[in-house]
Parts: structure tokens; sequence; C-alpha cells
């Protein structure tokens, strides 16, 4: 107790000094919150997002489906298992053909996949709805990434090429229903949506399915005979993977402001220990064992963490809950990031995440105040006195 | 030891490695100090007086021969003890005060009672009993920076004597003070000495000093040169 008091009489004594250090660890406590928060709430966003608009409560794959093998895409359909015939007419499982198109937006050529889907599904987040109307044209619901490539408008008339199960080419006219505003890439970039019933008429390929996806509370997920199921973590694990290595950018930032703090405190504590070898003597002489002035140093850095955790807590406070409350405004070039972000980024702070870096960056003030203060374990008395340390 | 000896030197030596060689500091000393003592180790610089204050006061340890304090031989004491024992029986006044800046006049005077986990309200009236010895009441809310080098060393007097230690250790306690703060300083001790029976020792060559010493233990060379008692006609 004697120790901690003393610790913080000196830590205030010392003024300006003290001030810079905590004020520089303060600021890195809530930049570093900051900053992993936002890939937190990255996550978590493209996840909602994710989970929300392409991949509900999982999907059962057609055995030979791989979505990145085009030349597998054609066969990459079966009759939908009858076992989730219930589901489907309950809107509890929504089926999905995919086949590889064409389609010729201001005369260029333009490879896409035509994904048919039943307009009147609820489990996916899109305006499938609008699939419904009674168009002369083949309806067709496009992202709004799609569109702005192609200057699509809603309306706009475009041919679309197709192959048919028998591998015949074919073509119709589509018209563009709706625009949808999504931020997921996937469903969007290079894909039309159009009637699941329509594009398996043109495909000859009645009652098949490329994908099924299921609703979030659907809690069956069984393999069937030809089908696999997918879930969340298989599914969401480009995005973990995506976030994990702009993490490892990340923790670059983490590393180099940590280090800056680290060197100032560490800078600091050997100031003060040269600059207090008498004091040091002094407090020998007066009967404290040298374990306790090491421990009265260390604690005096220590200090400068909880400190610097007190006035983090003062305004980074406040401008964590402003940024997780109204997010961050992203840069329209976001949107090609391939990466279901918003125009708003919202950070996630998790009490994890704030209790592990205060943790990890407390222990590494206690380390770089002890690394220094280990000299005065072999001072002697007399020489420290005379203001020398060996 | 014999009654009333406080502290024994033995046939003590004490050399320290000077460029690659041994330089001996102190060489076959043989003093016994009493209770209540006020001697002074006098000498020029060099003669190795705050050397065997060093050694009496446990902050350092002969290379040969024997130093007994209070019973305790400073040479067989580990690190912990001997922290102990400063800690419970010795009082330093240092040349340069040596008064620890960041705290005020009764932070200061309190430490030595912290370090004994005195209770809070019997360290408070041993503190302000103690700045009254010294004469300085009025100054237990100053710092050290805000006091003259006359008060500044009555504070020391009064960190040092706040626990009533058996021995109070000075070394040159008026080298940095003017005749008048002087003389108001030794009689503040004096004062002390009588009234306590505080056994003081100090390491000086002031004629300021020397003059209110019982007893003046002269060194030459790390050697005891001559070992007085002084009548004081006062």
């Amino acid at each position: 107790m004697i120790t901690l008091r003393l610790a913080y009489r000196n830590l205030v004594g010392a003024g300006l000094r003290t001030w810079l250090n905590v004020g520089v660890l303060s600021f890195t406590y809530v930049l570093i919150i900051w900053h992993q928060g936002l890939f937190s709430g990255m996550y978590r966003q493209a996840s909602r997002e994710f989970i929300k608009d392409e991949i509900a409560g999982g999907q059962y794959w057609f055995e030979n489906y791989d979505p990145y093998d085009p030349l597998s895409l054609e066969e990459s359909h079966g009759t939908i298992p009858p076992q989730l015939e219930s589901a489907i007419q309950n809107k509890s499982a929504a089926p999905i053909l995919i086949r590889q198109g064409t389609i010729y937006p201001e005369g260029r050529v333009q490879s896409v996949l035509i994904k048919g889907i039943d307009p009147d599904q609820t489990i996916l987040d899109i305006p499938t709805g609008k699939l419904s109307a009674d168009e002369t044209a083949l309806p067709v619901l496009v992202g709004r990434l799609m569109a702005k490539k192609n200057s699509l408008h809603i309306g706009d008339y475009l041919t679309i090429r197709w192959r048919d199960a028998n591998g015949t080419f074919d073509a119709a006219d589509g018209e563009i229903v709706e625009i949808m505003n999504t931020n997921v890439p996937t469903i969007d970039m290079g894909q039309l949506w159009v009637p699941l019933k329509s594009l398996q008429a043109m495909s000859g390929l009645e009652n098949e399915a490329t994908i099924i996806v299921v609703e979030q509370d659907m809690k069956q997920h069984a393999d069937l005979p030809g089908w696999k199921f997918k879930g969340h973590d298989f599914l969401l694990k480009d995005i973990t993977d995506v976030v994990k290595s702009k993490r490892v950018g990340g923790a670059i930032l983490y590393i180099i402001l940590l280090f800056l703090a680290m060197l100032a405190l560490f800078d600091t504590q050997v100031l003060s220990i040269f600059r207090r070898r008498k004091e040091i003597g002094t407090l020998m002489a007066l009967g404290m064992v040298r374990s306790k002035v090491v421990a009265l140093f260390t604690l005096e850095g220590a200090l400068h963490g909880i400190l610097g955790i007190a006035i983090a807590a003062i305004y980074g406070i406040p401008v964590l809950i402003f940024t997780a409350n109204k997010g961050i405004p992203m840069p329209s070039t976001v949107e090609e990031y391939g990466f279901a972000l918003t125009t708003r980024l919202f950070p996630f702070y998790s009490a994890w995440l704030v209790g592990g870096t205060v943790l990890i960056i407390m222990l590494t003030v206690t380390i770089v105040s002890y690394l220094p203060s280990r000299k005065i374990s072999s001072a002697k008395p007399t020489e420290a006195l005379k203001g020398k340390l060996s | 030891m014999e009654n009333g000896t406080i502290i024994e030197i033995q046939n003590l030596v004490k050399k320290y490695p000077i460029g690659g060689r041994q330089f001996t500091a102190l060489n076959d000393i043989n003093l016994v100090f009493k209770t209540g003592e006020f001697t002074g180790m006098v000498g020029p610089s060099g003669s190795g007086k705050t050397t065997l204050l060093n050694i009496i006061g446990s902050l350092d340890a002969p290379s040969e021969g024997k130093a007994t304090v209070l019973g305790l031989s400073i040479g067989d004491l580990s690190h912990r003890n001997a922290a102990r024992l400063r800690s419970e029986h010795f009082g330093f006044i240092f040349q340069t005060y040596n008064l620890l800046p960041v705290y005020t006049v009764f932070e200061n005077v309190e430490f030595p009672l912290l370090l004994l986990k005195m209770p809070a309200a019997e360290r408070r009236k041993a503190v302000l009993d103690a700045l009254e010895w010294v004469g300085l009441s009025d100054k237990v809310e100053s710092k050290p920076a805000q006091l003259s080098g006359g008060e500044c060393q009555r504070v020391a007097i009064a960190r040092a004597m706040v626990k009533k230690p058996e021995i109070v250790l000075a070394d040159e306690p008026t080298a940095n003070l003017d005749a008048k703060n002087s003389h108001n300083i030794l009689q503040t001790m004096e004062k002390l000495n009588g009234e306590l029976e505080t056994t003081f020792i100090f390491a000086t060559h002031d004629e300021k000093v020397i003059q209110y010493l019982r007893r003046k233990v002269s060194l030459e060379d790390g050697r005891v040169a001559r070992d007085e008692h002084i009548k004081r006609t006062d």
C-alpha cells in the first residue's frame, strides 16, 4: 500500500512528464480499440448482410456445385430433394437454379450467371417479388453495381443468351424490373435474377436447382442424397479470411502504436531512474529494501497505464459510442472491394476487445517499466547516494 | 558488548577496487561508541570519514574486521536485514539534504514512519512533534523547492529524528549552510541529543561542527590518528 501511495505521489509530482505519457497511452488505448473495433464491425456487418441477402440459415449445394469452377457449373443441378419439398412449400427453403449466360450491354459481350429464384420467397432479403410482374419479356432483377457497370436502368431491355440442358443455345429478351440495393457483391456483380420457373423452363431443367437456401430457424441440416449442407462456418469463411487478412494489416498499426507508446514510457523510465539516482539511494538509506524500490519504480510506470485508462475513458468512451452509433462514412470506392460494406461502417467494440486491449497494454506497460527498474536491484546504496548506478 | 556500548568496531579494514588494484579506505579501525554520544569523525577529504559512517549505517560492509551495531554484525547482514536495521534504528542526515522533491515537508518527515507501518494518527502526531523540534511547524505543506538550505536541513533532521532512532549519522550536515544556519542546526541536534539520548555521529571537517562535539575521532589516511573526549565549558 505504501508503495502504491508513494508511486502515485511521485507520478503526480512529476507533472507534465506524467501527463504527456498518460496522454500518449490514452491515445493508444482509444486508437487501438477504435481500429480493432472497425474490423469487428466490418466482420459483423458483412456477415449480417451476407446472411440476410445470400445465405440465410445455410445452403444445400448440389454435390457437383463449385461456385469457383465455371466449367462444372453447367452440370451442377439436380432434382429438388423430396425431403425439402414441404419446406419449400412452407417458404422455409428456397431453391435457386444457376446457369451461365451472356448479355450484350451497349454492344459488349458480358458473361453472367443467371439465377432462378421463386419470386414469392421470403428467406432472402432481396426484392424477388418484383419478378412476379406480368411482363411480356423475361423479368430480370439486377444489383446496384451490376446496373451501374452495364448502364442498366429499370425498364431497359437486354438480350440474354443461354444454353439449355442439351447444350443448345437459345436467347430471349429480358426487362429490368428492379435494381436492388444490396451490399453483397456476390449476389450483385455479373448476375441476373429471374423467376425460377422461367429459368427451369428455359433450360429444360424442370424441378431442378443448384442450391437450396434454408431459413435461419431451420434446425435440421443433415446432408441429403446428392446434396450437401453448407453452414455459416463454411459459407462465411471467405469473409472471415478477408477480415483476418485485413486484421494482419491492422496489427501493424497496433504494433506501431504500442511500440511508440512504450518507447515514450521506456524513455521516461530510464530518464526518471537516471535523474533520481540520489533519491533511490535516499530511499535505501531510509530503510526501503531494494525490491520495494524496484516495485516503486515499476508501479510508477504501470500507473501511467492506469491513468491512461482513466483519461482514455473520459474522451474515448464518448468517441467510441458516437462512432458505434452513427457509423463512419465510407468512400464510394468500397463498393469495389468485393466485400459487403455499406456506405457507413459501424465499429463494434466487444467487452473482449476492450478488456483484451487494456490487458495487453497494461502488461506491456508494466514490463517496459520493470526493465529499466531492474538496474536498481543491483545498486549499492552508497553509490546511489553519490548519484551513481552501476 | 559492554554496558552502554552501541557500536563496536574491531580491526576494521575497507578496501575498494580502483583502476584494477585495491585502495584501502580504512585500515585497522578500532572504536567503541556509547549511547548518547555526540561524536565527530574529523579529517580531510579522503581520510575515510564517510566510508566509516556508511559502514556503521549498514550502507556498506567491511572488507575485513568487524563492525557491530546494536549487537548486529554489519558484515553478516543480508540486504533486507540491513534495510530493516536502518529503518528501525538509524536516522541519516546528508550534506545535500536528500529530501524527496515531490513530497511536502510533512510527507518527507512522515516517510520513515510509513516504512515502519506506524498507524496514521500516531504518525501524524510524531511528524508534527518532529517539525516542532526543528521549528518548522509553519512549513508543513511546503515543498523542498520552496525552502531555504537551512530549512531543508532542518527538515532532514526532523526526518532523521521522527522515529526517535538510537543513532543519527550526519555526513557533513553543515557543508551547504552559512554560519548562522549551521549553528541553528547544530543547536537543534545538540538539544535532541540531550532530550532523547540519541547517539549522534558526524563526519565533518567543519570547525563550526567540531566546536559542538564532545568526542572527536581524527582520521588520517584511513586510520584513527586521535580519539579525544572534549570537555564543553558552556
